[in-house]
C-alpha cells in the first residue's frame, strides 16, 4: 500500500505543503471526520480536560523552572521567592500546584467513565493499558514535583516513598541509597527528581498521551451505550449512522465544559489555593529538617487510597513487604481489568443490578480509602483500611464472574438518546 | 558451516546485479553478530549512567565517623546528634529503666535481637555495650520517620501498661528503651544500633566499631 501524497488534492499554500506533510489528512482524520458516538454525555469532558491540565502543567511548569534552584539548600527559598518577589509567581506556582490536585480528578473520574462504560473492553483494551501507563507516569510526576519545594512534608514523603525500595529483600538498602545517591534523602536526590521531573516523565507522558489517542481513534470511541456505532453506516458516505464530526461537534461542547472547569480551577487558584491543607499542606511550608519528622505524616490527598492499602497490612516475616506488594498490587491490577471483565455486556446500563450495586460500591470505597490514607492512624481506620482493600482487590476478582448471577438488559442495536 | 545452496535464496535489494543470489546464512550470522555486540556495547555504556546515581565522593566523605562527648548528659536524659544524616541518639539509661527492659520483654516482638539490627557486640540483654548507655538509629524501622522519645510512664494514651520508650506518630509504632519494637505494631523490626565505639569513658565514636578487647 503506497502512502499517495495529498489524497484530497488541496491546492495553493496547502497544497504545497499536503504534497510534503499531510496536514489536511492529519485534521480530517483525528479532527473533522474522525466519526465520534453522537450520544456522549457528562463523563466524556473529562478527556479533554485531562489535555487542558496536562497543557497547564507544562507552561506553568516551564516557567516556574526558570526560576526555581532545585539544590537541597536553596530550593525552599527560591520558592518562596517565587511567591513574593517573581512578578505574578505565585499565581503560577498555584496554577501548577491546584494543576496536579485537578489532573488526579479528571484523571480518576476519566478512569471511572471507563470502567462503567466498560470503554476498556474488546477491542479497547490497548488504550486502557496506554491509559493505566499514563496513570503510573503520572503518579511518579507528581510525587517527584511534590518533593521539589523541599518542605518538611516534601522531605518525609520522600523518606517514606523511598524507602519503600528499601522492604526489597536483601539488595533493598543498597538499592536505597543507589536512588538517593546518599544514605539519606539530600541535594542529589533532589537534583535528580528534579531532573526526571522536568525533562524524562514528561516525555515518557506526553508519549503515552500520544499513544494513547492513536490507540483511540484507531477503533474508535465507546459511549455510553456500549455499541458499536460502525456496524450501521450510511452506504453513500460510509459515515456512520450514530457518529458525528469530532470538530465541530465535540469542540465546542468540550468548550462548555472547559468553561465550567475553569470557573472552578481559577477560583481554587485565587481564594483557596492551599486547598483547607490539602492541596498545599500546612508542613510544606517549613523547610525540610532530617532530624525532625512532623507529627503526622500523610500522603497528598490523591495517593490517599493507595497509603491507606499500605498502612493497612500487617508486616510478615520480619517485613513490611507485603504492603508495598499490595500498594504497587492496587495499581498494576488496574492494568489486567480487560481481562478480568468477562461480562458480555459493556456498559453498566444494560448490565444486571449486582454489578451496578459492586461498581458504585467501589467507588465508595476508594473515596473512603483515599480519606482513611489521610487519617493519623487508629484501631478502627485500619479496621476499615482493611475491610476497604479487601474489596478494592474482591472487586476486580468479582467481574470474573458475578454476571453469572444476574440477569443482563438488552442491548439496543443503536444509541439511544 | 555457512552453506548458502542449503538456505533460502533472497533477491538482493535495489541496485545489486540481476541474477545475483543472497548469501542467507551468512547475512542471518552478520546480523546475530552484529546485533549481539551492539548489545555488549550498550551494557558498557548503560554501566556508566546507573554507577553514577551512586553517593558521590563528595556524599561518602560527608557520611564518615561523628564523636560524641557524653560527659555532660544527666540520668534518663537523651543526646540526639546527626550521622549521615540521621538522628542518632544516646541515652543514658537509669537503673529503673534497664529494669524496665525485664518488665516488657513478654510485650516485645525480638527480645532475644535475633534480627540482624545491631552489631554482635550489642547483641544482648540491653541492645548496648554498656547497659547504661544507649546508643541507636532514631528512625523508624517501618518507614523511617522519627519517633518520639517518651520516657514518661504511665501514659495509657500510648499503651495501658506503658513503661517508658519510643512511639512513632508517623503510623503509631512503639519501641522499648533499648529500640526493641512491641508486638502488633507496624514496624516489623527493632530499631537499628549503628556502629559504635567507646574512646575513652565520656566520647562515643559514632559509625567505626568497637575492636575486640
Amino acid at each position: 500500500m503506497a502512502i499517495v501524497p495529498n489524497p484530497y488534492k488541496t491546492t495553493g499554500v496547502l497544497g504545497w505543503i499536503d504534497d510534503r506533510f499531510p496536514l489536511t489528512k492529519l485534521y480530517r482524520d483525528h479532527l473533522s471526520q474522525y466519526y465520534a458516538p453522537k450520544n456522549f454525555n457528562f463523563w466524556y469532558y473529562f478527556g479533554s480536560l485531562a489535555l487542558l491540565v496536562l497543557v497547564n502543567q507544562l507552561i506553568s511548569g516551564i516557567l516556574l523552572a526558570m526560576h526555581y534552584k532545585p539544590s537541597a539548600a536553596e530550593a525552599f527559598g527560591s520558592v518562596e521567592y517565587i511567591m513574593r518577589d517573581v512578578p505574578w509567581g505565585n499565581i503560577i506556582r498555584y496554577m501548577h500546584s491546584t494543576g496536579a490536585s485537578a489532573f488526579f480528578i479528571v484523571v480518576y473520574l476519566h478512569m471511572y467513565r471507563g470502567l462503567i462504560y466498560g470503554s476498556y473492553k474488546k477491542p479497547r483494551e490497548l488504550i486502557w493499558v496506554f491509559g493505566c501507563l499514563i496513570f503510573l507516569v503520572l503518579m511518579a510526576e507528581a510525587f517527584c514535583g511534590y518533593v521539589l519545594p523541599w518542605g518538611q512534608m516534601s522531605y518525609w514523603g520522600a523518606q517514606v516513598i523511598i524507602s519503600l525500595f528499601g522492604t526489597i529483600p536483601f539488595i533493598g538498602p543498597d538499592i536505597v541509597t543507589w536512588v538517593q545517591g546518599d544514605y539519606i534523602p539530600a541535594d542529589a536526590t533532589l537534583n535528580r527528581l528534579f531532573s526526571l521531573h522536568v525533562v524524562a516523565l514528561p516525555f515518557v507522558l506526553v508519549g503515552l498521551v500520544v499513544a494513547h489517542l492513536i490507540a483511540l481513534h484507531e477503533v474508535g470511541s465507546n459511549n455510553p451505550d456500549g455499541v458499536d456505532i460502525k456496524k450501521f453506516k450510511d452506504p453513500e458516505t460510509h459515515i456512520p449512522l450514530d457518529g458525528i464530526g469530532f470538530h465541530p461537534y465535540y469542540t465546542v461542547k468540550d468548550l462548555v465544559g472547559v468553561s465550567v472547569f475553569l470557573i472552578i480551577f481559577v477560583g481554587v487558584i485565587c481564594f483557596a489555593p492551599d486547598g483547607g491543607g490539602y492541596l498545599l499542606e500546612k508542613p510544606n511550608f517549613q523547610e525540610a529538617n532530617p532530624l525532625v519528622t512532623p507529627p503526622h505524616i500523610t500522603p497528598a490527598w490523591y495517593f490517599g487510597a493507595f497509603y491507606a492499602m499500605l498502612r493497612a497490612t500487617p508486616s510478615m516475616f520480619s517485613s513490611a513487604l507485603p504492603g508495598v506488594i499490595v500498594m504497587f498490587g492496587a495499581v498494576l491490577i488496574l492494568f489486567t481489568l480487560p481481562w478480568l471483565d468477562r461480562n458480555p455486556v459493556k456498559s453498566i446500563r444494560y448490565k444486571g443490578n449486582l454489578t451496578k450495586a459492586l461498581t458504585l460500591l467501589f467507588a465508595i470505597d476508594f473515596v473512603m480509602l483515599n480519606y482513611l490514607g489521610m487519617q493519623p492512624p487508629s484501631e478502627l481506620y485500619t479496621l476499615l483500611s482493611r475491610i476497604g482493600s479487601v474489596y478494592y482487590f474482591g472487586f476486580f476478582v468479582s467481574l470474573l464472574f458475578i454476571h453469572n448471577f444476574e440477569t443482563a438488559k438488552p442491548v439496543p442495536e443503536r444509541v439511544t438518546e | 558451516m555457512q552453506n548458502a545452496a542449503a538456505g533460502p535464496k533472497g533477491i538482493g535489494p535495489e541496485g545489486a546485479s540481476p541474477g545475483s543470489e543472497v548469501d542467507q546464512g551468512r547475512r542471518r550470522f552478520l546480523t546475530l553478530a552484529t546485533s549481539g555486540v551492539g548489545a555488549v556495547g550498550a551494557g558498557f555504556v548503560v554501566w556508566p549512567f546507573l554507577a553514577s546515581l551512586k553517593p558521590s565522593e563528595r556524599a561518602k566523605a560527608l557520611g564518615a565517623p561523628v564523636k560524641a562527648d557524653i560527659a555532660g548528659l544527666e540520668d534518663g536524659q537523651m543526646l540526639t546528634l546527626a550521622w549521615r544524616g540521621k538522628p542518632v541518639w544516646i541515652i543514658k539509661r537509669t537503673p529503673a529503666m534497664i529494669e524496665s527492659l525485664t518488665t516488657v520483654k513478654a510485650e516485645v516482638a525480638d527480645p532475644e535481637s535475633s534480627v540482624q539490627q545491631q552489631p554482635e557486640y550489642a547483641k544482648n540483654e540491653t541492645r548496648s555495650i554498656k547497659p547504661g548507655i544507649m546508643v541507636m538509629v532514631g528512625s523508624c524501622t517501618h518507614l523511617g520517620c522519627s519517633p518520639t522519645f517518651r520516657p514518661d510512664h504511665p501514659a495509657p494514651e500510648i499503651a495501658p501498661n506503658w513503661q517508658g520508650g519510643f512511639y512513632c506518630p508517623c503510623h503509631g509504632s512503639k519501641f522499648d528503651l533499648a529500640g526493641r519494637v512491641y508486638k502488633g505494631v507496624p514496624a516489623p523490626i527493632n530499631l537499628l544500633v549503628p556502629p559504635y565505639r567507646f574512646d575513652g569513658d565520656t566520647n562515643i565514636v559514632i559509625g567505626e566499631d568497637q575492636v575486640a578487647a
